[in-house]
């Protein structure tokens, strides 16, 4: 099949009274893509899924789920989504085994199938030894994974988590992360966030959204280019005088952190790393760290979302 | 099989929360209660009544006035069954998953409302048991008892179907069990109105009490306005409830 976009959203915008939430927001989900949904709270990211799994009514613009429209035809597009909400939708009266079973039975899956698809869902998400146990007595981590069982038992091509890793401990959050790349290798995922490392590690694009509009959509691959310049930090017992570092060739600026910690700023792709530890090693500078300062989305983040004109 | 589905899992958690058995026990014990007084009453006439022509029967003594009251007692009680049907989803935000899956706005009203249908059924089947207890000893006019049910049924169809909508408007189940029961008193009493009033207005305005549609039918009068009168108000609120769910997710 040549049509590989899962999710088309073309001019989406919400307003709640006059106050507009998402505003004008056009993109994409192609097949094998992991895509995290950045944004400081506030930012629309919820309205955002909720419009995109139908729980919600765009106020203008459309929204196609595999060329499918989810306004004109809900039974059709839904079938192709599953959506995990900020708060997983349990029925906490009942056993994870039952809630399933209710779950693969809305989502239409055939009744001689529903079996095999309840296995399958708590098979991937570690809940055979919890299935006959009540969801309400269920730790939160354990209810974050029946809620993502619920969003992924009918193998829809599109899958839709708001938020899937809060109030997880660390072990867990590893876990659901590849858990997502997992998925992400057959379905579209969409991960809503605003845990920065979160995107890093397990998404392939990332979007970030703030006051209602799309301000970066790019690949996390292609981040890097997206900070102009790069630095590095020394450690040196023996620190030379600074402007003797700031002469050698690439480095354009310096500054110090610490007595022996200094922060070089260089220009575009050429890290002055090799030169330093060699003039370091030559001059007795006795060099005990160098390290990069990783190209972060963070201040990518900080940069788009904090672009408030400074007070004079 | 969807909308089966729905009813079946509604059905199951009302039973899976303690709310469903007392409701059953208390309307048991007070029905049970009013259904012995009765059976006094009638102890105290039998003696009179056997001198009459054409006295009145037990059903007419003790069925209709039993279910009369029961329909006063489940007014009561209808609002505390149906006022979680959706509040309840919308404030647990339980409500995505459904409006989420590959389901009608259609399916889940009717589901719903079909799962509170058959807890009112048992509530209903409850009630027949002891009209039918009286077997023991006498004989019962099936034809008025028939009746009198089918009108406690077609009643509570009614009660049902407002709940379910007043329930589709909020998120509080409280708010929604108070605005229920206020619309279903509200029509109960409204032929009171009628009574001093005359003229076109008070005849409309009677006609719409569902107290009026009842009536006849305890006291063994089939007619079909009376069974339309129910079928079109149970309806008009299923669809006002499907309206309301779909008005969330299409753009106006």
């Amino acid at each position: 099949m040549s049509n590989n976009i899962l999710i088309k959203a073309e001019k989406l915008s919400r307003f709640y009274g006059d106050n507009c939430a998402v505003d004008d927001i056009n993109f994409e989900l192609k097949r094998g893509d992991v895509l995290g949904f950045l944004g400081p709270n506030g930012a629309g990211k919820t309205t955002t899924m909720r419009m995109l799994s139908g729980n919600l009514a765009p106020s203008s613009g459309q929204i196609f789920i595999n060329g499918i429209d989810i306004v004109e035809n809900p039974k059709q597009a839904k079938a192709e989504l599953g959506y995990l909400p900020e708060q997983p939708p349990l029925y906490k009266e009942l056993t994870v085994n039952e809630y399933l079973n209710y779950c693969a039975q809305i989502n239409r899956i055939k009744r001689n199938e529903i079996k095999k698809a309840v296995d399958n869902a708590k098979d991937r998400c570690g809940l055979v030894e919890m299935e006959n146990r009540l969801i309400n007595n269920l730790s939160k981590g354990f209810q974050q994974r029946v809620g993502i069982a619920q969003a992924i038992i009918h193998s829809p091509a599109i899958i839709i988590l708001d938020e899937p890793t809060v109030g997880l401990d660390p072990i867990q959050i590893r876990e659901i992360r590849n858990l997502i790349k997992e998925l992400g290798q057959e379905h579209g995922v969409i991960l809503s966030t605003h845990i920065l490392p979160e995107v890093q590690a397990t998404c392939n694009r990332v979007q970030i959204i703030n006051k209602g509009k799309l301000v970066f959509n790019d690949e996390v691959a292609n981040l890097s280019r997206q900070v102009k310049s790069s630095s590095l930090v020394i450690g040196l017992h023996q620190p030379p005088d600074l402007s003797e570092i700031e002469k050698l060739p690439g480095i354009t600026s310096i500054e110090r952190l610490e007595e022996t910690r200094l922060r070089c700023y260089y220009g575009d792709n050429a890290s002055p790393a090799e030169l330093l530890a060699e003039k370091a090693a030559q001059n007795n500078w006795k060099l005990y760290e160098l390290t990069p300062d990783l190209v972060s989305l963070e201040k990518i983040f900080v940069d788009l979302t904090c672009k408030e004109p400074p007070v004079k | 099989m969807i909308i089966f589905n729905i009813a079946m899992r509604e059905l199951r958690s009302m039973f899976l929360s303690p709310l469903a058995w007392s409701i059953l026990g208390v309307v048991q014990f007070i029905l049970g209660y009013m259904f012995l007084t009765q059976i006094d009453t009638f102890m105290m006439v039998q003696p009179r009544l056997a001198g009459m022509e054409g006295a009145p029967g037990i059903t007419d003594i003790i069925v209709a006035p039993l279910l009369g009251n029961a329909a006063i007692v489940l007014l009561l009680i209808v609002p505390l069954i149906t006022m979680r049907l959706v509040s309840d989803e919308r404030r647990s935000q339980t409500l995505s998953l459904l409006m989420s899956a590959p389901v009608s706005m259609t399916e889940i009203v009717i589901g719903k409302y079909l799962g509170v249908l058959g807890f009112l059924f048992i509530i209903l089947i409850m009630i027949a048991l002891m009209p039918l207890s009286l077997l023991i000893g006498g004989e019962l006019d099936f034809g008025k008892f028939l009746s009198c049910l089918l009108g406690l049924a077609l009643l509570l169809g009614g009660f049902a179907a407002v709940g379910l909508f007043m329930s589709t408007l909020t998120a509080q189940p409280t708010v929604a069990a108070v605005s229920t029961f206020g619309v279903l008193l509200l029509l109960w009493i409204i032929d009171w109105a009628a009574a001093s009033g005359n003229g076109g207005t008070a005849t409309v305005i009677s006609y719409i009490s569902m107290l009026r549609h009842y009536e006849p039918l305890l006291k063994g009068v089939f007619n079909s306005t009376d069974i339309a009168y129910y079928l079109l108000f149970i309806t008009t609120f299923l669809v006002f409830s499907i309206r309301r769910l779909d008005s969330e997710r299409l753009q106006h």
